[in-house]
C-alpha cells in the first residue's frame, strides 16, 4: 500500500501540459489528455447546434466534433476563419472531440504542488472549467478540466 | 477467476437459451427420448460447472431440476405440472446469473420452495419436508454416484472444456451408454467424415449410417459442426473492423480519383493495374465485415416457443408455433431493434388472434391454433411475417371502435376498404380486445410496433380475413449501417436524406404546370389529386443567416425552379424545398456526437467520398417540426381552429344553393358533416320532418320550405352537431369548398341569413346558422334581429370550438373585430402583450384559467381594468350570478341566449362611448 502511495505523488510531481493561448491568455491541458495536435479542414456546419459547435469533421476516418473554445470560454478569438485555427483532438465517454484554439505552444512540466487554486474573483464560465493557475515567471497559466468542459457542453445540450 | 466467470456466464446463458426451446418441445414430445437427454445434459453441465466455481445456490437449484428430470428419463410420466416448474427453475437460475453478472458474487436467498416442489414432484421427497443438503438428495436419489466421484467427473468435464473448445457445445455424458446412443469418440468419427463448409453436408452423410446410430448422430454432427466453425468475437473487435474498412474505401475512392487525373498519360499504366486490384479487394473486404454483423433472426425468435407454450397454458389455448426461415440473417443492431416488436405481435396473435378451442371446433378448424414466423430476404430487405389462423380481425367492430373513439366518421368509414380500416389498429391506443388480459389490450400495442419499425426504416402491413385468419408483413432493411440515400444541398451545405423516406422528386417552377401556392403562409403544393405541404428545408434548419455565401444565389438567380423532395413518413407526406439535387448514394451511417443528438433534425452523419463529413437528415425528425400538417385533418381540432383565430383571415367556407340560384356560404366548420338522403326515408310528425340517423331520430330544417314538398330523389343536407344533438338542414344543391375572408359586406333583409359577402368574386348571402337551429330545438336559441354597433375590438375566450366558430360569426356579424382565443390565459397573454380591446366576452368555464379568474386578473391589470367583461355561460345560477356581480363583470349571460347578449353588447357600447367621454 505505501509503495502505491508513493508511486502516485512521483508521477503527480511532475505533471506535462500543453499550453494553448486563446484571446492573449495561456491556457494548460493536462498532456495525457489530448491525442494529437492538428490543422482541422473541411469542417461541416451543423445547424441548429449550440453556438460552442464549430461543426464535425473527417479525421483519419472517425467523425469529430470541433468545440470552439473561444466561444465556451466567451472571449475574442484572434482567427474568425475555423480552418486557420489548430485543434487539439481529444477522447471522451468513446468519442472523438476537438478543441479549437489560436496558437498551440510548447510542452512545459510543472510541479503538481505548485498548482494554486483560481482566485475567488474569477468569472463564472472560467471558474467552471479550470482546476486551478500556475504562476510562471512571465504570466499565468490557466490549467483546464477537460472532461468538465465537455461534460458541461453534453448537460447543456441534454437541457 | 473474472475471465472463468465470463466465460461461464455466456455459457450457461446460451445453454438456458436452448433449454427453453427444447422443454416446450419435449412438453408435446413426451417421448422424445433425445431431447431429454439434450435438456438433462445441459442442465447437468450447469450444475458442475456451478459446483467447481463454488456457486452453491445455483449448483442446488440446477440439481434439483436435474432430479426431476432424472425421473422423466427413467419413464416417469411427464406432467404440465413439473414442465412448468423445471421453466420455473430455468428462470430463476437466469435471475441469479444476472445478480452475479452484476456483482460477481452469487446473490443471498433462498431457493428451499422451487427445490422442495422439484424434489416432491420427483416423488424424492414427500410433501415439504425441508431439504438442507444437496449430499442429502444425493443419497436419496440414489444415483450411483457419490459426492465425491460426482465433483471429480465435474472437474474433468471443466478441463476438457478447458483443453478442447469443441467440446463445448456437447457437454459430457457423466452416465454409460445406452443402447442406440453413441459416444463422443464415435461422434468424433462420425464427424470427422463429413466433410465441406457446408452445414447440410454432414447431415446428409450421416444419414447413411443412420440405421445403428440414428438421430442422434444427425444431431450431435450438426451441433459439432456448428461449434467447430464458429469463434466468439467481441462485438467492439467487429465494430473497430467496420470502421477501418469504411476508412479503407475512402482512401481507396482518394486514390481513384488522383489517378484519374494521370488518365491519358504516359505513367498511367503504373498505376492502373494495382489500383485495380486494391479496388477489387476492398469491396471484397467491404462485403466480408459487413457479413460478420449479420446474425440469423432466429436469435430474435428463440424466446418465442417459451412465451407461446406459457401463453398457451395461461390462456387455455392449444397453439403452435411454426418457424420457418430463421436462418435468414440480418444485421445485428437491427435484429436488436425488431426482437421486442415481434415478440408483441406474436403475443397479440395468441391473444387475440387465437380463438378458444370451443369457438374453432365450431367454426370447423382444428382445436389447436397456428401461428407461423416466416423469414426471407427480398431485394436489400427482410420480409417477416407473422400469420395466424385464427378469428380475423372483425370489421364491424373495428368501425365502432374508430367512430367511438372519432377517429373517423361514418361517411368516412363508408368509402374506405377492409383493409384501410384494419390499418386503424395501428393508431394509437387503439385496441379492439374487449377485455384487457394481463398479456394485451391495453391500447398500446400495434402502435408502438409501427413506430419502432418506421425508427429503423422499415414498414409494417397487415391483411385480414374474418374467420381465417391474421397476417402482418414487416419489411425492414437488412442494415442500418450502410443505407441508400439522396444527396441534396441547401444554402451551400450537403445533406443526406434516407432514399427509403423519398417517394419521388419534383421539379416545380413557377411558370409551368408545378408551382408552389400559398395557403396564408403555408407553402403547398398540387400533386396529382392531393395537396402537399411544402417546407423549405432552409428554414428548418434556420440557414437563412448563411444567404451571405455565394450558394444561394445561384437558387435566387434562378427562382423560377426549384426541386421538391417528396418525402413519406409513416401516413404522413410532405415536400421539401432544397437547392440542389445530387445523386442516391450507398453511405455508411455513422452515429452523431453526443452534444449534437438533441437536434433532432439529424439522425447521423456520414463521411463522403472526397472525405467530408455531411449530416444526414431525420425524416422524423422533420415531419415532427412540421407539425400537424395534414395528417387526420378530421381530428385536428386545435390545428383548425388556429386558423379561425383572427377572423380577417381565410377560412373554409361551403357554399351551397337553396330556394334560389344565388350561392350561399356557411363557415365550414360550423358544419358537422355533409348528408344525402332518400325522400322516402323521410318520416314526418306534425308539421315536422325528421330522419332516422344513427339509431336516432334527426329534425330536418329547410332553409327553403319548399323542399318539403318534395317527394322523389334524394335531399342533400348539412348536419350541425352539438353533444347530443342533431339537425340536418335540407339544402338544393352542395356546390363547392373555398377558402376565402368572411366579411359582410351588406346586412340582409331576409330571415335567417347575415347578410352578403363577396366570395370567390360573387355576391353570397352567409347562412345564419342561429337562425335555424330553434327551428330543430326550440331550446336552441332565439333569433334577434341585427345590431349594428361600431367596430370595436372585442376579445372572445372560449374553449368549445362549437360555441366559439357558432359565437363568433354573430359577434362579427354584430361589427365587432373579434379576436378568439381557447381559455383565460391565452387571452391574458394577449393584453399583457400589449393587445387592446374594448370589450371582452368570456366563457366561464374553462381548462387552466377560467372566466373568473381571468375578469379579475384583467381588473388588476392597468389598460384592462376599464374593459367591460360579459361572462357567458351554460350554467346561470344565483351563486355564479353573484360572483359575477362581486367581480363587477358587466352582465352574465346563458350561452345561447342570443338576444341576451346583443343586447348587453349594445348596453356596454353606450358604456364604452361613456368612459371615452368621460
Amino acid at each position: 500500500m505505501i509503495e502505491e502511495k508513493n508511486e502516485n505523488s512521483a508521477a503527480g510531481r511532475g505533471q506535462q501540459y500543453v499550453t494553448i493561448r486563446l484571446g492573449g491568455q495561456l491556457f494548460g491541458l493536462p498532456i495525457d489528455k489530448v491525442q494529437d495536435v492538428f490543422m482541422p479542414d473541411n469542417f461541416t456546419f451543423v445547424p441548429l447546434a449550440a453556438e460552442e459547435i464549430a461543426g464535425v469533421l473527417n479525421l483519419r476516418g472517425r467523425i469529430l466534433t470541433a468545440i470552439d473554445l473561444s466561444k465556451v470560454l466567451k472571449v475574442p478569438a484572434v482567427n474568425e476563419t475555423n480552418a486557420e485555427r489548430p485543434a487539439l483532438s481529444i477522447v471522451y465517454a468513446n468519442e472523438l472531440y476537438g478543441i479549437l484554439t489560436d496558437i498551440v505552444g510548447e510542452v512545459i512540466t510543472l510541479d503538481d504542488n505548485l498548482l494554486e487554486a483560481n482566485p475567488v474573483n474569477l468569472n463564472e464560465e472560467w471558474a467552471k472549467v479550470s482546476v486551478g493557475t500556475y504562476r510562471l515567471e512571465k504570466e499565468l497559466l490557466v490549467i483546464l478540466d477537460i472532461d468538465v468542459l465537455i461534460e458541461t457542453l453534453l448537460n447543456k445540450k441534454a437541457a | 477467476m473474472d475471465d472463468l466467470l465470463n466465460e461461464f456466464l455466456t455459457e450457461t446463458n446460451e445453454s438456458l437459451e436452448v433449454i427453453d426451446t427444447e422443454l416446450v418441445r419435449f412438453e408435446r414430445e413426451p417421448n422424445n427420448a433425445e431431447i431429454l437427454d439434450n435438456v438433462f445434459r445441459l442442465v447437468h453441465t450447469i450444475k458442475g460447472t456451478c459446483g467447481f466455481l463454488g456457486l452453491p445456490r445455483l449448483e442446488m437449484l440446477a440439481h434439483a431440476a436435474e432430479t426431476l428430470m432424472g425421473t422423466y428419463r427413467d419413464g416417469a410420466p411427464v406432467t404440465d405440472d413439473g414442465v412448468s416448474t423445471i421453466l420455473m427453475s430455468i428462470d430463476k437460475i437466469k435471475e441469479i446469473l444476472g445478480e452475479l453478472e452484476e456483482n460477481q458474487v452469487e446473490p443471498e436467498g433462498s431457493d428451499e420452495e422451487l427445490i422442495n416442489k422439484l424434489l416432491s414432484l420427483a416423488g424424492v421427497i414427500e410433501g415439504k419436508r425441508p431439504q438442507n443438503s444437496v449430499e442429502k438428495q444425493d443419497e436419496e436419489t440414489k444415483e450411483n454416484q457419490t459426492k465425491v466421484a460426482d465433483q471429480k467427473l465435474e472437474k474433468n468435464i471443466e478441463k476438457e472444456e478447458k483443453d478442447d473448445k469443441k467440446y463445448n457445445n456437447i457437454g459430457t455424458l457423466e452416465r454409460e451408454l445406452k443402447p442406440g446412443e453413441v459416444s463422443l469418440e464415435e461422434l468424433e468419427a462420425a464427424f470427422q467424415n463429413a466433410e465441406g463448409p457446408d452445414l447440410s453436408a454432414p447431415e446428409e452423410k450421416s444419414k447413411k449410417k443412420e440405421k445403428s446410430t440414428s438421430a442422434k448422430v444427425k444431431n450431435g454432427a450438426k451441433e459439432k459442426s456448428v461449434a467447430n466453425q464458429t469463434i466468439r468475437v467481441n462485438v467492439q473487435t467487429i465494430e473497430n473492423l467496420m470502421n477501418m474498412v469504411s476508412e479503407l474505401v475512402l482512401t481507396r475512392n482518394q486514390l481513384l480519383e488522383i489517378s484519374r487525373r494521370y488518365e491519358g498519360r504516359e505513367d498511367e499504366n503504373e498505376f492502373n493495374a494495382p489500383l485495380q486490384r486494391l479496388s477489387n479487394v476492398t469491396a471484397e473486404l467491404q462485403e466480408g465485415v459487413m457479413k460478420t454483423r449479420m446474425q440469423p433472426i432466429g436469435n430474435a425468435w428463440n424466446k418465442l416457443p417459451r412465451i407461446v407454450r406459457d401463453l398457451s397454458v395461461e390462456l387455455n389455448k392449444p397453439i403452435d408455433l411454426e418457424m420457418v426461415g430463421g436462418e435468414t440473417e440480418l444485421d445485428r443492431q437491427v435484429l436488436e431493434l425488431i426482437r421486442d416488436p415481434l415478440t408483441h405481435m406474436v403475443r397479440n396473435s395468441a391473444d387475440h388472434g387465437i380463438e378458444k378451442p370451443e369457438e374453432r371446433e365450431k367454426a370447423g378448424k382444428s382445436k389447436t391454433g397456428t401461428i407461423r414466423l416466416s423469414a426471407f430476404h427480398e431485394g436489400g430487405h427482410i420480409i417477416i411475417s407473422i400469420a395466424d389462423d385464427g378469428r380475423g380481425l372483425n370489421t364491424e367492430k373495428l368501425k365502432q371502435k374508430i367512430l367511438s373513439q372519432g377517429l373517423a366518421s361514418e361517411s368516412e368509414l363508408e368509402a374506405m376498404s377492409d383493409s384501410q380500416i384494419h390499418k386503424y389498429i395501428f393508431h394509437p391506443g387503439f385496441s379492439t380486445a374487449e377485455k384487457v388480459t394481463s398479456v394485451s389490450g391495453r391500447g398500446v400495442g400495434m402502435d408502438v410496433v409501427r413506430t419502432n419499425i418506421e425508427l429503423i426504416g422499415g414498414s409494417i402491413d397487415l391483411k385480414s380475413q374474418e374467420g381465417i385468419g391474421t397476417t402482418v408483413t414487416v419489411k425492414i432493411p437488412l442494415t442500418l449501417a450502410i443505407i441508400p440515400a439522396l444527396i441534396i444541398e441547401v444554402s451551400g451545405e450537403r445533406f443526406a436524406i434516407p432514399q427509403l423516406a423519398v417517394s419521388e422528386l419534383v421539379r416545380v417552377s413557377q411558370s409551368g404546370d408545378n408551382r408552389i401556392e400559398k395557403i396564408k403562409n403555408a407553402e403547398v403544393l398540387r400533386l396529382r389529386n392531393s395537396l402537399l405541404p411544402i417546407v423549405r428545408l432552409a428554414d428548418l434548419l434556420k440557414m437563412n443567416k448563411m444567404e451571405t455565401n455565394d450558394a444561394p444565389k445561384e437558387n435566387k438567380g434562378n427562382p423560377d425552379s426549384t426541386f421538391v423532395v417528396v418525402t413519406e413518413v409513416g401516413a404522413r407526406s410532405f415536400g421539401i424545398i432544397v437547392d440542389e439535387v445530387f445523386h442516391t448514394e450507398e453511405i455508411v451511417v455513422k452515429p452523431m456526437s453526443g452534444m449534437l443528438k438533441d437536434v433532432s433534425m439529424f439522425s447521423g452523419n456520414t463521411i463522403m467520398g472526397d472525405g467530408t463529413v455531411i449530416m444526414i437528415l431525420d425524416p422524423n425528425g422533420l415531419s415532427q417540426s412540421i407539425g400537424q400538417s395534414n395528417e387526420e385533418p378530421a381530428n385536428d381540432d386545435v390545428h383548425e381552429e388556429k386558423n379561425i383565430k383572427n377572423e380577417n383571415d381565410e377560412i373554409s367556407l361551403l357554399i351551397f344553393q337553396a330556394g334560389n340560384k344565388n350561392p350561399k356560404a356557411v363557415p365550414l366548420s360550423l358544419v358537422t358533416r355533409l348528408e344525402e338522403f332518400d325522400c322516402s326515408v323521410i318520416e314526418k310528425a306534425g308539421e315536422r320532418h325528421l330522419v332516422q340517423y344513427r339509431d336516432k331520430l334527426m329534425p330536418l330544417v329547410y332553409v327553403d320550405e319548399k323542399g318539403k314538398e318534395q317527394k322523389e330523389g334524394t335531399l342533400p343536407m348539412l348536419v350541425f352537431a352539438e353533444g347530443e344533438r342533431v339537425m340536418g338542414l335540407v339544402v338544393d344543391k352542395i356546390i363547392d369548398i373555398v377558402e376565402d375572408r368572411l366579411e359582410l359586406q351588406v346586412e340582409s333583409s331576409m330571415d335567417g341569413f347575415l347578410g352578403s359577402a363577396i366570395i370567390k368574386g360573387k355576391a353570397t348571402e352567409v347562412l345564419d346558422v342561429g337562425y335555424y337551429l330553434p327551428k330543430a330545438f326550440e331550446d336552441w336559441f332565439e333569433r334577434k334581429e341585427q345590431v349594428r354597433p361600431r367596430a370595436r375590438k372585442l376579445l372572445y375566450a372560449e374553449d368549445s370550438p362549437f360555441f366559439r366558430n357558432m359565437i363568433v360569426p354573430i359577434l362579427i356579424g354584430a361589427g365587432y373585430d373579434v379576436t378568439a382565443v381557447e381559455d383565460g390565459i391565452e387571452a391574458y397573454e394577449l393584453v399583457q402583450n400589449g393587445e387592446n380591446f374594448d370589450i371582452v366576452v368570456t366563457d366561464i368555464e374553462m381548462p387552466n384559467m377560467d372566466g373568473f379568474t381571468l375578469t379579475k386578473c384583467l381588473s388588476e391589470h392597468e389598460r384592462a381594468a376599464k374593459w367591460p367583461v360579459i361572462a357567458l355561460s351554460a350554467f346561470v345560477g344565483p351563486a355564479s350570478e353573484k360572483k359575477a356581480k362581486s367581480l363587477r363583470m358587466f352582465d352574465f349571460i346563458a350561452k345561447f341566449d342570443r338576444k341576451g347578449l346583443l343586447d348587453a353588447l349594445k348596453r356596454s357600447e353606450q358604456f364604452i362611448d361613456v368612459e371615452v367621454a368621460a
